[in-house]
């Protein structure tokens, strides 16, 4: 069905650390993973499934490590995929890093965790707040109150432990919303959305009813309300704690948090949005002399509002050299191992319009070798704002203790994949 | 919330009334939750980086004193190292008494340990693992429910054959602990437990224990339950295990709203294998499964999609909810997208299925998958192919202009698939043909050799489909004539040139210049250039004789490839028995190519449906053909529609299996030249090699092979020129020296050859008869037959003409019938068939048409029009001549499947006067694709028990009793779809009589 062992491996292809769950992969294939993945690479067809006889390889890299699933039956690919990025997010909240040094350095969590997130193939329990109420670094003495630790993992509300207590209850909220935006070389927007995500730092006692309240366009619908801007979301994913059916049925959203730090929902809105930062660029390239670049920003956002750390990012050729620069504001900075110029703007108030130049030489005799297109990609983050107008109308706290709780909310709006093609 | 931005706005109005409070402890917000333990930091002094030093000679000595101390930190800093040295590779297993000798701890973590190595070196040391075994009872009865769950976790992983048995009992009680954590522990033990020993399991009843499980109160219980039973029952695919009924799928729904997202995925797999009663269960399961689309789990998406793809079918496209269901499955499959790489990598694989199968759900969403630049390259590939699915008239203007941002890209692979697209949506959207033309003549001026190569493959396509059209373009593409160096390109740009050798001034020249290097190009380069020198010879007959002369020896003489040498003969013929057939024949119109490439077949695409998400979606194959094991696993199949009526108890709905002997049902898209040479294939199996010698049976009258055919070409067209006789030396050494005369074109007696020349294969086809008699028909009679040729079906027929006209165009179509044949090409009568003249056809099926259930089964309703009218018939083929070559069953599954079919399904008939014995029965049945798998004689009984795969996939499985001396069979038949048991005896009893 799924996995029938677990492999993490270096970039050279050898084992560190594995777990045999089902029996029925010989262990030693995970030897032709290498030769294998090398071949791939060098016929430039690189791909997430590699095959060697009847075994097949799923794998992901991470940092300096390979995790490779085999399996020898069909599969759940996607559950394989998406167990291999959960293990990656579970280690990397036991050790901060997932890397070659943490595996060695903990081998004996990993295999404990390896034991209790798989079984047999298929996954348990996965929400590391809770792993890390029975799997410790310590090693654990068995004391009475650890066998009550069972009950959070099999209970319906899997990710939050019963008995948490806050002197003072509170939750913050932050609704970050990503512009991707893909911009064609003569100026039209190919394409452009927004993804938008909720988080919640939860610091609230007891086994809290939370209920979130947003202007979306649905429920206003539903509920025969039409007063003020309301926001159709195209795609609404939610954490596991959301009770699905009730949001489906009615539009609420109601959940019982996790503790901590969450990623409560995420939304996909598919309207144009004007690029905040809009980027004209004109670049020429004058075959074994010079390359000049002359880039424009515009600010394309309210004037009361400001974008943060905006960075330009334009391409150049790899055998530019002795770059020169000229900016209006901000820093320009060549970081020649991404063959790239980085241009920097601390502060960028909207409706303002910056200017870069930038003149590079280019050696004599020509480099052979064909060298992509890649696009303009800016960076940035505006505060107290979203573009898509969504807000939080209000987030009803209820526990039976009776306590109040106070929720906070803040707006980000930030660059998501945002590129703008060039000519050259 | 890695922003540092600091103001929190308090939304709720506070009730001290200060709206805009501000809140300045960003700090708790910005750092990272704290962990619940300390020490986590790698790189400090507490790390087990340690464990792995010790490289010290008499290192195992050392350590089996270690494991021996009487310290109980010693003891578990030395299991560490145990851990630590297995982990890295080396061989501890000598240690294995002493490391079981820690077990009994009250420490969890070194009991974790202890069992890890157990898991590891149990099966190298079976003997000893009995040791464990008093242990693991112990701790499955210990207070603490982690330890009870980490004893029967961990016992089902020692695949130690002797101590399963001990291991019964205390699994038993943990299957009914109190404790939902050590119960769905348990019940994966028990798929672990089954694929050690399958009948114990079965034996001390566990798996009704397992079926209690889906009831249990617990949602993880029973996800996990539904894991382990689903795990069994893939394994053995005909115990009806999983006994989906309304009450099971209505626990199952209910725990889905309960469980983790991986139980989630376990129970949405299985509800896939579920097949609702009706269109109303159907939208009932729909309705409790579309919240799942909103999980932020990419897999859960992906499972619920997968459902809902499946008991879609079952719903009337006219009801309402139908269309609310489509609209409610593109935006998750839009998000999919922005997964992590790999996992967009599946959902574009199943995208791709999903496109095919219903391409209305993501026809408005084409911008979601252009191209980012940095995406992985699997990525961009698949993106690149749906576009090309979702090109339409509407979109086509943005479509093309992304193509060509790609086709200037660096990355070969990805921009020859962008100019390979270009052309498909030339072909595909006829408004956007002009515009594509030009952008890959733009792209042909970047002089990029790839790029050149693969636009004028491409363009190859587009002169087909748009002839007369965009020939100007032809000027530009011989300039590029010397850069080509790949087979494919070469072989389209020879096709050009032959196909427009009259425009084309120097086309002799362009040509000849190929021939000079004949032996050393790729069969599909030498093919294209017999073929079009052929052409240009018709075309221009007088300049080019030596020419033709030339490719006609090299391609019959010197060369040893069979396909070559055979077309270099079909055309030597015609040129010198029918020069205005061969000019009718080579110069023909050609068929349509197809606007939709690299199709998956229908059924093939029904059963990847039921699998979306898994491996075989991304692979684009059934599970059988990667799966080890799977042979004669029933493939999936989407169910019936319930609305449409159509097709919905036929017994083809969807069976999803015989794939390969399905030819698909599009051109295939580029390099199948092959395939415009005559728009004939020579269907019938060509005997490789010369045509058949005399003795073949057919007669071979005399006639001179470069009889006056040629003059009379030369003088049809030039007005005649005496010299030009002689242009052809002697006939090859390998021809037969003489021929029958011409009567109505050579290329008929091909035909005859293929048609009527007995095969070997011995399979059953019946004498012919006649379908449609003159009197009904306006003086056209039709008899004819049907036989299965080389695995190719075909309907062989006499045509005659009884009336006193001439009759020409002769077409053929079938109507709906229940095995999907239809014709696999046109009919093939070239010439017009004169007052009192016959002519044997042979007409190739396919088994991909509509589907409609006949009465009887095996009606064919055929409609035949020619010049005067159209006619209608109606005859029934033996069933047997759909029986596939590789229908013979393995023995065991056969058992199996024998078992798993109803008895309700079992048909017995009699076939009295059959005189064969059963082995001359065997090998006459086997001649028709019916295989005896096993042979059994009891009481002078003779018993074989036989099996046979209809093209559809539905198995046969016979039983056949042949007592000596005694002239009646008997023969029982079992299938899952009884009604073709008439038919199957039918031919049995011809197939064995005749």
């Amino acid at each position: 069905m799924s996995a029938s062992a677990i492999f993490v491996l270096d970039l050279k292809g050898k084992v560190l650390i594995c777990r045999n769950y089902k029996g029925d992969v010989d262990m030693a294939e995970i030897d032709h993973f290498m030769p294998l993945l090398m071949q791939h690479e060098e016929e430039g067809l690189l791909c997430p499934v590699l095959s060697h006889g009847s075994v097949h390889f799923m794998w992901i890299k991470h940092s300096n490590l390979y995790l490779v699933a085999t399996t020898n039956k069909n599969s759940n690919a996607s559950l394989v995929y998406s167990f291999l990025y959960k293990l990656v997010e579970v280690f990397t909240e036991y050790f901060k890093e997932l890397e070659e040094e943490s595996i060695q350095d903990n081998f004996v969590v990993v295999y404990e965790l390896l034991d209790e997130l798989m079984d047999f193939g298929f996954p348990q329990t996965t929400d590391s707040k809770i792993l890390q109420e029975y799997i410790t670094q310590e090693g654990a003495k068995l004391e009475v109150a650890k066998s009550k630790v069972p009950t959070t993992v099999t209970n319906a509300v899997s990710w939050r432990s019963e008995g948490i207590k806050y002197k003072k209850n509170e939750v913050f909220i932050d609704v970050i919303e990503s512009i991707n935006v893909l911009v064609n070389a003569n100026g039209s927007v190919m394409s452009s959305d927004i993804v938008g995500s909720i988080k919640l730092k939860t610091m609230l006692s007891g086994m809290p009813e939370l209920r979130l309240g947003l202007n979306d366009r649905v429920l206003f619908a539903l509920t025969g309300r039409d007063k003020g801007k309301t926001v159709t979301m195209e795609d609404v994913k939610f954490h596991q704690c959301v009770r699905l059916s009730r949001f489906e049925s009615d539009r609420t959203i109601s959940f019982i948090p996790p503790d901590g730090e969450s990623e409560l929902m995420s939304y996909r809105i598919n309207t144009h949005v004007k690029p905040l930062i809009w980027i004209e660029s004109i670049i020429e390239k004058f075959s074994h002399s010079r390359v000049e670049i002359m880039v424009k920003a515009k600010g394309q956002f309210k004037k009361q509002s400001v974008a943060n750390n905006v960075e330009v990012r334009v391409p150049v050729p790899s055998d530019a050299d002795s770059p020169k620069f000229k900016t209006s504001t901000g820093n320009a900075k060549y970081v020649p191992e991404k063959n790239m110029v980085v241009w920097t703007i601390k502060s960028f108030p909207g409706g303002k319009e910056f200017l870069m130049r930038a003149h590079f030489g280019l050696p004599s005799v020509e480099n052979d070798e064909l060298e992509g297109k890649p696009p303009i990609t800016v960076k940035f983050e505006i505060p107290y704002f979203t573009v898509s107008g969504i807000q939080v109308r209000y987030m009803k706290i209820i526990e039976k203790s009776g306590y109040q709780a106070l929720p906070w909310v803040r707006y980000i709006t930030q660059s998501g994949d945002y590129q703008l093609r060039t000519n050259v | 919330m890695k922003a540092d931005v600091d103001v929190f706005a308090n939304v709720t109005q506070s009730k001290d009334g200060s709206k805009n409070r501000v809140w300045e402890g960003t700090k708790a917000i910005t750092a990272p939750c704290s962990p619940v333990t300390e020490n986590r930091q790698f790189g400090s002094k507490m790390t087990d980086s340690k464990y792995f030093t010790t490289t010290k000679k008499g290192e195992i000595f050392e350590l089996k004193a270690e494991l021996n101390s009487d310290k109980k930190e010693k003891k578990k800093e030395a299991v560490k190292k145990v851990i630590a040295s297995m982990t890295v590779g080396k061989d501890v297993s000598a240690l294995f008494p002493d490391v079981v000798n820690c077990m009994q701890t009250d420490n969890l973590e070194l009991k974790k340990l202890v069992y890890l190595y157990l898991m590891n070196y149990a099966k190298s040391q079976p003997d000893m693992a009995i040791m464990a075994v008093n242990t693991f009872v112990k701790d499955c009865e210990d207070p603490n429910p982690l330890i009870r769950a980490l004893a029967v976790r961990t016992m089902g992983c020692i695949r130690v054959d002797k101590i399963t048995e001990y291991l019964c009992e205390p699994l038993r009680k943990c299957l009914k602990d109190e404790d939902p954590y050590v119960r769905k522990t348990a019940a994966v033990c028990v798929a672990k437990l089954h694929d050690i020993n399958a009948q114990l399991v079965e034996d001390q009843g566990f798996l009704d224990t397992l079926k209690d499980l889906i009831s249990d109160s617990n949602p993880m219980v029973v996800a996990n339950a539904v894991a382990a039973l689903s795990e069994i029952a893939e394994s053995h695919p005909n115990s009806n295990l999983l006994d989906l009924n309304p009450q099971t799928i209505n626990k199952l729904l209910t725990a889905l709203n309960e469980c983790t997202e991986w139980g989630q995925i376990f129970i949405l797999d299985c509800l896939a294998n579920y097949t609702p009663r009706d269109d109303r269960e159907s939208q009932s399961i729909c309705e409790r499964v579309t919240p799942r689309l909103s999980h932020a789990n990419s897999a859960v998406v992906l499972s619920a999609v997968k459902v809902l793809m499946k008991f879609m079918e079952m719903l009337p496209k006219d009801l309402d909810y139908y269309g609310t269901l489509l609209k409610k499955l593109a935006p998750p499959l839009v998000t999919l997208l922005s997964a992590e790489p790999e996992l967009q990598y599946v959902a574009l694989r199943n995208i791709n299925l999903i496109v095919q199968r219903r391409p209305e759900i993501l026809k408005h969403e084409m911008k979601v998958f252009f191209v980012k630049y940095n995406d992985p390259i699997y990525v961009k590939l698949e993106k690149l192919d749906i576009m090309i699915r979702l090109a339409s008239q509407a979109n086509i203007a943005q479509v093309l202009a992304e193509l060509k941002e790609y086709a200037t890209e660096v990355d070969v692979d990805f921009v020859r698939k962008a100019v390979r697209a270009i052309g498909r949506c030339a072909i595909k959207v006829e408004q956007s043909a002009e515009r594509c033309v030009s952008t890959l003549l733009d792209l042909i001026q970047t002089k990029v050799n790839y790029v050149v190569q693969e636009a004028i493959v491409v363009i190859k396509d587009i002169f087909r489909k748009y002839p007369n059209k965009y020939e100007s373009v032809i000027a530009t593409l011989c300039e590029n004539l010397d850069s080509l160096d790949e087979p494919e390109a070469r072989a389209a740009m020879i096709w050009i040139v032959g196909e427009y050798a009259e425009r084309i001034d120097n086309a002799d020249e362009l040509l000849e210049s190929f021939l000079e290097g004949f032996h050393d190009e790729s069969t599909q380069v030498q093919l294209q250039l017999l073929t079009a020198i052929v052409k240009l010879f018709l075309k221009k007959p007088t300049e080019t004789q030596e020419l033709v002369q030339q490719v006609l020896s090299l391609a019959t003489q010197d060369s040893d490839n069979p396909d070559l040498r055979d077309r270099g003969y079909i055309y030597w013929r015609l040129l010198s028995t029918d020069p205005v057939a061969a000019k009718e024949v080579v110069l023909a119109e050609k068929p349509l190519i197809s606007e939709e490439t690299d199709l998956i077949e229908p059924t093939l695409l029904e059963e990847l449906i039921c699998h979306i998400g898994t491996l075989a979606s991304v692979y684009h194959k059934p599970p059988s053909a990667f799966v080890e094991g799977s042979r004669g696993v029933q493939h999936k199949r989407l169910p019936g529609s319930a609305g449409s009526g159509e097709s919905a108890d036929s017994p083809d709905t969807g069976s999803a299996a015989g794939v390969s002997e399905a030819p698909p049902a599009v051109i295939p898209s580029q390099g199948d030249l092959l395939g415009d040479l005559l728009n004939l294939d020579l269907t019938p199996p060509t005997t490789s090699g010369p045509p058949p010698a005399p003795s073949s049976g057919m007669q071979m009258g005399a006639m001179d092979l470069l009889g006056g055919g040629l003059d009379s070409l030369l003088g049809g067209d030039l007005g005649g020129s005496p010299a030009m006789g002689a242009g052809f030396g002697a006939p090859p050494t390998a021809m037969p020296a003489s021929f029958p005369p011409p009567v109505s074109g050579g290329l008929d007696d091909l035909f005859d050859l293929g048609g009527s020349v007995g095969m070997p294969m011995g399979a059953y086809s019946p004498p012919k008869s006649i379908w449609l008699p003159a009197m009904k028909a306006k003086g056209l009679e039709i008899s004819g037959t049907f036989a299965r040729r080389a695995g190719v079906i075909q309907m062989e027929m006499t045509l005659t003409n009884k009336a006193m006209s001439i009759m020409t165009d002769f077409a053929i179509q079938f109507n709906r019938n229940s095995f999907g044949l239809a014709p696999a090409g046109p009919l093939q009568v070239l010439t017009p068939v004169g007052p009192n003249q016959s002519i044997e056809v042979a007409l190739p099926l396919s088994t991909v048409g509509p589907v409609m259930k006949m009465e009887p089964l095996t009606n064919l309703q055929v409609a035949v029009k020619n010049n005067i009218d159209v006619f209608y018939f109606s005859s029934q083929y033996p069933i047997s001549m759909l029986f596939v070559e590789d229908g013979k069953m393995e023995r065991q599954v056969f058992l199996a499947t024998w078992k798993d079919i109803p008895n309700d399904n079992e048909a017995q008939f009699q076939i009295k006067d059959c005189h064969l014995n059963s082995d001359a029965a065997s090998s006459k049945l086997q001649g028709s694709n019916v295989f005896t798998i096993a042979k059994r004689t009891v009481e002078g009984q003779d018993m074989l028990y036989q099996s046979m795969k209809l093209t559809n996939g539905i198995w046969v499985l016979a039983e056949l009793r042949v007592q000596a001396g005694n002239p009646n069979y008997t023969v029982s038949l079992k299938c899952r779809a009884p009604e073709v048991s008439q038919c199957v005896f039918q031919s049995y009893e011809a197939m064995l009589k005749n």
